[in-house]
């Protein structure tokens, strides 16, 4: 085990545990700016019965973004100094923009969108609601510029000018918009809103389950499985199909790895499963014939070029990288599978709600899209290796030479206890507060007696008679 | 030249931002056990900061961004050089994050009391390893040529970076009383009246000793007030806040006392940026090895292109911010959204 390795596994350790929040973060608000269009355009308490339920579930999910986020901010420089020396100049701005833009527009606005059920009426709600979720996309925005320039660099050029070999910015616009940029953020939104779309269909269908608020368990599942199924469907047709299009013209040694495919072929076939071996140079399984190359090259007999023209030093686990990578797309079709059936179910014949197989199905979707979203970034990141950024600078070239193993070791440890710790308390928590379930109704009376326009809210302050404990 | 110093004083700004506007929920914090009796008082003390502290924190966040982005060779310093220490530096920051969230998610005695330690103790926490951090960047690090160091967390807990981080606690535990002056009723706001003369007399003694100290210990730093002879404005004007902020807190009008506060806060920071720019991390082992605005500093591209980002954004934080801040005005009530 060397340095280098405990850096990386400590990376993505944390970047892993972190990203399991963000994607329900984004997912959820959208649901929620959903709930909110509908409180104020039909004035049914209803979907400010379910907004209110669902903010504090956003909460909980929220705080656990922010903690583990902090770690990822300043772990470039803790662990990564050569390779923050090296990007400062492209990279650091990306990164302060985010700050600026997104973090500051999320943390401004999250205090009223977590205690605005009684203190704000159903319009200024959505606003400070619609103002954090706007912010959590813009971070993810700037965050994967930052992540597909490390992919795809372009706009810079290195120098030495006395410090080490650098990367100064010849473009700020080639350096934003990288050709894998606006491909590999449509595919991650999408997926971040399958996700929070999951959760509430979860609930939702839990609640089914256990025959309890029936009617806002079936509002729930009414708004998230149209989404889920929809967004299912574009993600394999479209995003996903634009991604490995992307991939096999701008890195083709990650797609050869991502199939297993080492000798040049026309009419590559691509693998529903199997298991590859880079000691025989051999991938079996079960496959679909030239359908890689139809993908790719969008006609049967177009050449893919095979991992045989890269040395092996320059290749990523390519195992590792084709399991990760068919599990996301193996789960993609899943969860066409899973949608269809369960809108087909409810058009016709209303069956879903009863449907108790189906529904279990339901509630092990949140588990399900998760797994995908996190081996589709798996995917992206291992089949990057060995580079930190692509053809320009190698992993084992980044790491802080003056950080030791014992240091670090010490770290990951410290790390991996306190995630178990927190991550059982924050499940702990969300299954009570699922089965605690949403809170009473407030009358429509009392929530127009709230301040409901910029105006109101800076001439008086009324609010609900607190309930207090 | 002008766009390092340019971006040398944003810098000390969103730093002097995290430290006003974090300094309080720190200060909330670590106060909270001395002046909270029963679980309904300190539930008043979370929800105190419960609107803002999350965006509050978002300061240093950026605070790192903007490092990383202006100052590059000084983040990939600092933050490998201090490794363990800012390992611990997130350790506490997760730490309070979940126990503000985690505790009054369930009525349990042991449940409360425990996060409620959580949040004290890593209030603490955060105030002392920044203290810490901030006195070994002024008292001076080993960098080496290739701009690094190692400095075990032993190697940071040198007399001097402590006493910052003792005179920081009491800053903060300061700040964050005069802040609950204007967000507690009753008893509670008794208390923190009595304790606030006393928070300011500790912190004046620790301050003035700090900055005696640092006069006669550190040759560097007051050659550079000699040098800039007008530089000395800082520390007499945040000596000018401090003294009138007595005079307030006497008279009870905290919120102006509040506004002083924050502003000798800003200040002492300018002192500490006057006395050392243009070097921005010196290095005891050879003064050619110091990190200065100009030769840590990014590329002039980038920096214009910062600059442009940072104008355009700032105006709006600034909006909102005030305007989160002006509708959370007045006393804390608990409802059932509360922590
Ligand atoms: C979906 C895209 C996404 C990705 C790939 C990442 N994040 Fe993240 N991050 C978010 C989306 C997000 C978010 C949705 O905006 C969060 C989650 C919840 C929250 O509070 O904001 C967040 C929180 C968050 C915070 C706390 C902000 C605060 O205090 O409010 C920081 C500092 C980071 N992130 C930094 C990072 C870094 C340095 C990453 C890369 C290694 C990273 N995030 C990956
Ligand atoms: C949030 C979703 C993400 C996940 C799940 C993820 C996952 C991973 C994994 C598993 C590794 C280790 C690869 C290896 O060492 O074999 C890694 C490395 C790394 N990733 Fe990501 N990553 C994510 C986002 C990002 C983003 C957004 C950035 C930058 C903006 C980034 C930058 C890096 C860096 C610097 C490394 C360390 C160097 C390396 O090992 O390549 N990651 N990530
Ligand atoms: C079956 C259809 C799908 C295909 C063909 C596909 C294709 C790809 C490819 C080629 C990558 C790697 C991009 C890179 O290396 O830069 C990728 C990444 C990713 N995938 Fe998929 N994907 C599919 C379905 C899904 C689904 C259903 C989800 C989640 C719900 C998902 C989530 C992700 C994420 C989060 C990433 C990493 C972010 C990125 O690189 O943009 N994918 N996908």
């Amino acid at each position: 085990m060397t340095t280098e390795m405990l850096h990386r596994i400590q990376f993505a350790l944390t970047v892993s545990f972190h990203f399991i929040f963000p994607p329900m973060s984004l997912g959820v608000g959208l649901i929620l700016i959903i709930f909110g269009v509908k409180s104020v355009r039909t004035n049914d308490p209803k979907w400010r019965q379910l907004s209110t339920f669902w903010v504090k579930i956003y909460g909980l999910i929220f705080s656990m973004g922010i903690a583990t986020g902090i770690v990822q901010e300043f772990e470039f420089g803790t662990n990564w100094s050569q390779y923050s020396r090296f990007v400062g100049n492209i990279f650091g701005s990306l990164l302060a923009a985010e700050g600026i833009f997104a973090f500051m527009l999320e943390g401004g606005f999250l205090g009223l969108m977590l205690f605005g059920g009684t203190r704000l009426g159903n319009r200024m709600w959505l606003f400070a609601t619609s103002m954090v979720v706007l912010g959590a996309t813009f971070s993810a925005t700037w965050i994967v510029m930052a992540n597909s320039w490390m992919q795809t660099p372009r706009g810079f050029e290195v120098k030495d000018v006395g410090q080490g070999p650098q990367a100064f910015m010849t473009s700020f616009y080639d350096v934003v918009f990288t050709p894998s940029f606006v491909v590999r953020i449509l595919h991650l939104v999408a997926a971040c809103w399958m996700v929070g779309a999951s959760l509430v269909m979860s609930v939702g269908a839990y609640y089914l389950l256990k025959q309890r608020h029936i009617e806002l368990a079936k509002t729930m599942v009414r708004v998230a499985l149209p989404l889920f199924t929809v967004l299912a469907i574009l993600q394999v047709a479209v995003f996903g199909a634009n991604q490995a299009t992307m991939v096999a013209r701008e890195q083709p040694v990650k797609l050869a790895a991502m199939e297993g495919l080492y000798a040049t072929t026309t009419c590559a076939p691509m693998y529903l499963f199997g298991w590859s071996d880079p000691g025989s140079q051999t991938t079996t399984g079960l496959k679909i014939p030239c359908l890689l190359s139809l993908l790719t090259d969008k006609s049967i007999d177009g050449s893919v070029t095979g991992l045989e023209a890269t040395p092996v030093a320059d290749q990523p686990n390519v195992n590792l990288v084709f399991q990760v990578y068919h599990l996301m797309i193996n789960l993609g079709m899943l969860f066409i599978a899973i949608g269809a059936l369960a809108c087909a179910m409810w058009i016709w014949g209303k069956r879903l709600w009863d449907q108790r197989w189906l529904l279990r199905i339901l509630v092990a979707t949140i588990v399900l899209t998760e797994v995908a979203t996190i081996s589709g970034w798996w995917t992206a990141e291992f089949s990057r290796q060995p580079w930190i950024v692509w053809e320009v600078l190698r992993t084992s070239d980044a790491t802080s030479p003056n950080v030791s193993f014992g240091q670090v070791l010490f770290s990951i440890i410290m790390f991996v206890v306190l995630y178990i710790l927190v991550f059982f308390v924050f499940i702990r928590l969300l299954d009570r507060k699922i089965k605690e379930g949403p809170p009473p109704p407030v009358s429509e009376e009392e929530t127009s007696s709230l301040p409901d326009s910029f105006g109101e809210i800076f001439r008086k302050r009324s609010r609900v008679s607190s309930g207090g404990d | 030249m002008w766009l390092q110093t340019t971006w040398f004083i944003i810098y000390v700004v969103i730093i002097g931002g995290y430290v006003i506007l974090d300094g309080f929920d720190l200060g909330v914090g670590m106060l909270s056990p001395f002046i909270a009796r029963n679980d309904h008082d300190r539930r008043i003390l979370l929800n105190s900061i419960g609107p803002v502290w999350d965006g509050n924190e978002v300061w240093l966040v950026v605070g790192g961004g903007a490092l990383f982005a202006a100052f590059p060779l000084v983040y990939a310093s600092l933050f490998s050089g201090f490794y363990t220490a800012m390992m611990l530096v997130l350790l506490v920051l997760i730490l309070r994050t979940v126990a503000i969230e985690f505790r009054s998610k369930r009525e349990g005695a042991l449940w409360r009391s425990t996060w409620d330690w959580v949040f004290t103790g890593s209030s603490f926490g955060i105030t002392i390893l920044l203290g810490v951090a901030l006195g070994n960047v002024i008292r001076g690090v080993p960098l080496d040529a290739q701009g690094n160091m190692n400095i075990g967390l032993l190697g940071l807990l040198n007399p001097y970076s402590l006493a910052i981080a003792v005179t920081a606690v009491a800053m903060l535990s300061l700040h964050g009383a005069i802040f609950l002056s204007q967000k507690v009723e009753g008893d509670l706001l008794a208390t923190v009246r009595k304790i606030i003369p006393r928070l300011l007399a500790a912190f004046f003694i620790a301050m003035t000793a700090l900055a005696a100290w640092t006069a006669f210990r550190d040759e560097a730093f007051a050659q550079n007030f000699r040098d800039r002879p007008w530089t000395a404005i800082f520390p007499i004007l945040a000596l000018g806040a401090i003294v009138f902020a007595g005079a307030q807190i006497r008279r009870g009008r905290y919120l102006t006392a509040f506004v002083l506060s924050a502003t000798m806060i800003i200040l002492l920071l300018g002192t500490v940026a006057a006395g050392t720019y243009p070097v921005m991390l010196r290095s005891t082992t050879d003064p050619a090895f110091n990190q200065t605005v100009q030769n840590a500093s990014a590329a002039n591209e980038t920096l214009t292109v910062m600059l442009v980002i940072a104008l355009m954004g700032m105006p709006f934080v600034l909006l909102y911010t005030a305007g989160v801040y002006y509708f959370f005005r007045g006393k804390v009530e608990l409802d059932d959204e509360s922590y």
